[in-house]
């Protein structure tokens, strides 16, 4: 175990762990701050995939395929919570357990019928598929160090925009008490369908540019959906640090766990978070 | 909300009768179909008896767990493990060692998992549940990923006269109809008990019932044991039906499918997650017999019942009864 070969599973881990986190703070913002158990989450993400698959074949560059992708999902994102999660606020959380499970029907479905059952792949964009040579033997991929840095920079604009602006105020309020914000003239129903739509967007955005990295199937959204819950709680729910820090654990148990010991690869991220539960029951930042 | 009203029985029983006698006028009705639906109907109890084992937690005790496969199957890979090969296993020997073993295991799993509460508790059922089902994908005790396979089914015998011959699959039918109707009673005896009636307090106010000197965890943890019990019942009667288990019955898929015939049936009412099992099931059989993208359908069908009955098929029924002026 050279130190070279130990750098770049650290850097994998911390890449993934940055893409978890791009998905999981869109799950943040509308399980943790508004409340809504939504189990489509990881349908946007699969959406975003397939958008830039489809649309970096119609126009020819992946760069403009994200780019459309980006407020295709969230205008999606908001058609759904105006049609369907709007009536579900006031409603049991089990309620919306059942209708976003009926939604991932739907959405593996629907792609399946307009995209097919195959796996497909996208390329790495000609300009960004270069890696940076470490030693004579290993080099990194400059795709996923930009990868990194897109998500860390939407890490730290999203943490920014909650807790800095007024509209990440209005947003914690509106979450808190749904009435009285309203009572403040602020346009809750607005509020939350745009909440819900960025936070489809964000996931859609991390499901197209990861799209040169992994494979686009269907039902490829359901293991992110819960990774993505795994890094809320682990992190408590509706903290954006607690998601971040949550998100580098699991990206790094899981990406060491597939090094050190493969045939348990998967038994780690569990284990680590079970272990991160029965010591604080509530998750980190609680 | 123990005993459904008088009406809700006499349809309930109407309805079981139908189903007993199907051996009887099935063969008429459907002629060569009838012995694939005797088994699918086999199939459908079976998962009937998961949801209601799962109710206990859900609808009861206000525990949403998102792990309950993993006991589920915990009880078959018992019953694959016990199996010699190519010999009959002796019932009453793994069925009583399978029920203790997988309550065991509920009983540690519960003893961590009751200590968190709300989402939290559903994540680490579901990350127990998920190690679970990793343990038998990744391990070489039970044929890994590809599951395993009982080739001879367990003899039910006394005094070397066998008494069910459960290779027929009529006697089988019967065997899994017998145990859905006795975990029924069971669960109902269970939860009019003094035992049942503090947990139930538990599911409404957990914070009143410590404050009249009750210890909520203990509750807690006996009725996530007997949960687990009944769902490995579950699963050895699963395995003995298809002889053959594999690690996708432990998963979350398997979980979150019977957790959505709980919620769906109507929670909390025991005959509600059976007809859980019932709709979800033969709608999926029904659909997928119409058109290969049947999850479309089934998807609308799902939220179309969430936003139109908040309280399941179960209160749907409830309500028409007490309509009718039938308070049981």
């Amino acid at each position: 175990m050279d130190f070279w070969f130990f750098l770049i599973q650290a850097l994998n881990g911390v890449q993934y762990g940055l893409l978890l986190f791009l998905v999981a703070s869109g799950l943040t913002l509308i399980f943790g701050i508004m409340g809504i158990i939504n189990l489509a989450h990881g349908a946007f993400y699969m959406l975003g995939a397939y958008l830039a698959y489809w649309l970096a074949g119609v126009t020819g560059s992946l760069t403009a395929a994200v780019l459309l992708s980006l407020p295709l999902a969230g205008a999606i994102g908001y058609g759904i919570e105006a049609l369907l999660v709007r009536t579900l606020y006031r409603r049991d959380h089990l309620d919306q357990v059942l209708l976003t499970y009926g939604l991932i029907l739907i959405f593996n479905e629907a792609t399946r019928m307009t995209w097919g059952a195959d796996v497909h792949g996208v390329a790495v964009p000609a300009a960004l598929n270069w890696s940076i040579k470490l030693t004579d033997t290993l080099s990194y991929p400059v795709y996923r160090l930009m990868l990194s840095a897109v998500c860390a920079v939407l890490a730290v604009g999203m943490y920014l925009v909650i807790t800095r602006t007024r509209f990440g105020m209005w947003v914690r309020a509106g979450a808190s008490n749904r009435d009285m914000v309203a009572a403040l003239g602020i346009n809750v129903k607005l509020l939350f369908g745009v909440v819900f739509a960025i936070g489809a967007a964000l996931a859609g955005l991390a499901g197209a540019i990861s799209t040169p990295i992994t494979s686009v199937a269907p039902g490829m959204g359901d293991s992110v959906l819960i990774l993505c819950f795994v890094v809320v709680v682990i992190g408590g729910v509706g903290s954006i640090k607690g998601a971040f820090l949550g998100a580098m654990l699991i990206g790094l148990a899981d990406t060491f766990g597939k090094v050190f010991v493969p045939d348990f690869a998967s038994f780690t991220v569990y284990g680590v978070m079970a272990a991160v539960l029965l010591w604080k029951p509530r998750g980190l930042f609680s | 909300m123990i005993n459904p009203p008088k009406r809700l029985t006499l349809i309930l029983l109407v309805l079981l009768a139908a189903l007993a006698l199907f051996p009887a006028w099935g063969p008429l009705a459907f002629g060569p179909k009838y012995n694939f639906l005797l088994q699918k109907l086999t199939g459908i109890m079976i998962l009937a008896i998961l949801a209601m084992s799962l109710d206990l937690l859900v609808g009861v005790a206000g525990l949403v767990s998102l792990g309950h496969a993993a006991f589920f199957g915990l009880g078959g890979y018992m019953l694959a493990l016990m199996s010699p090969q190519y010999e009959a296993a002796n019932l009453w020997v793994v069925l009583p060692a399978t029920m203790g073993a997988v309550a065991l295991a509920a009983l540690v799993i519960g003893f961590l998992a009751i200590r968190t509460a709300g989402i939290y508790f559903i994540m680490v059922t579901l990350a127990f549940g998920q190690m679970g089902y990793y343990f038998f994908n990744d391990s070489k005790l039970a044929g890994g990923s590809d599951g395993a396979y009982i080739y001879v089914k367990p003899v039910v015998e006394a005094f070397g006269i066998t008494l069910v011959n459960l290779e027929s699959k009529a006697s089988f039918f019967f065997v899994v109809l017998g145990c859905l109707v006795a975990v029924y009673l069971l669960l109902r005896v269970i939860l009019a008990s003094p035992f049942g009636r503090v947990l139930a307090a538990i599911g409404v106010n957990e914070g009143r019932v410590r404050g009249l000197g009750f210890d909520p965890m203990l509750y807690k943890l006996v009725a996530f044991a007997i949960a687990g019990a009944l769902a490995g019942l579950a699963g050895f009667l699963a395995a003995t039906q298809y002889g053959f288990v594999n690690p996708a019955m432990l998963g979350w898929h398997q979980s979150g499918h019977v957790l959505v015939m709980v919620i769906l049936g109507g929670m909390g009412t025991l005959f509600g997650p059976i007809l859980g099992a019932f709709i979800l099931e033969l709608a999926h059989f029904g659909l997928e017999a119409m058109t290969e993208h049947w999850l479309l359908p089934m998807g609308a069908l799902v939220i179309a019942i969430v936003l139109a009955l908040p309280k399941g098929v179960a209160g749907l029924l409830l309500q028409w009864c007490e309509k009718k002026g039938d308070r049981s």
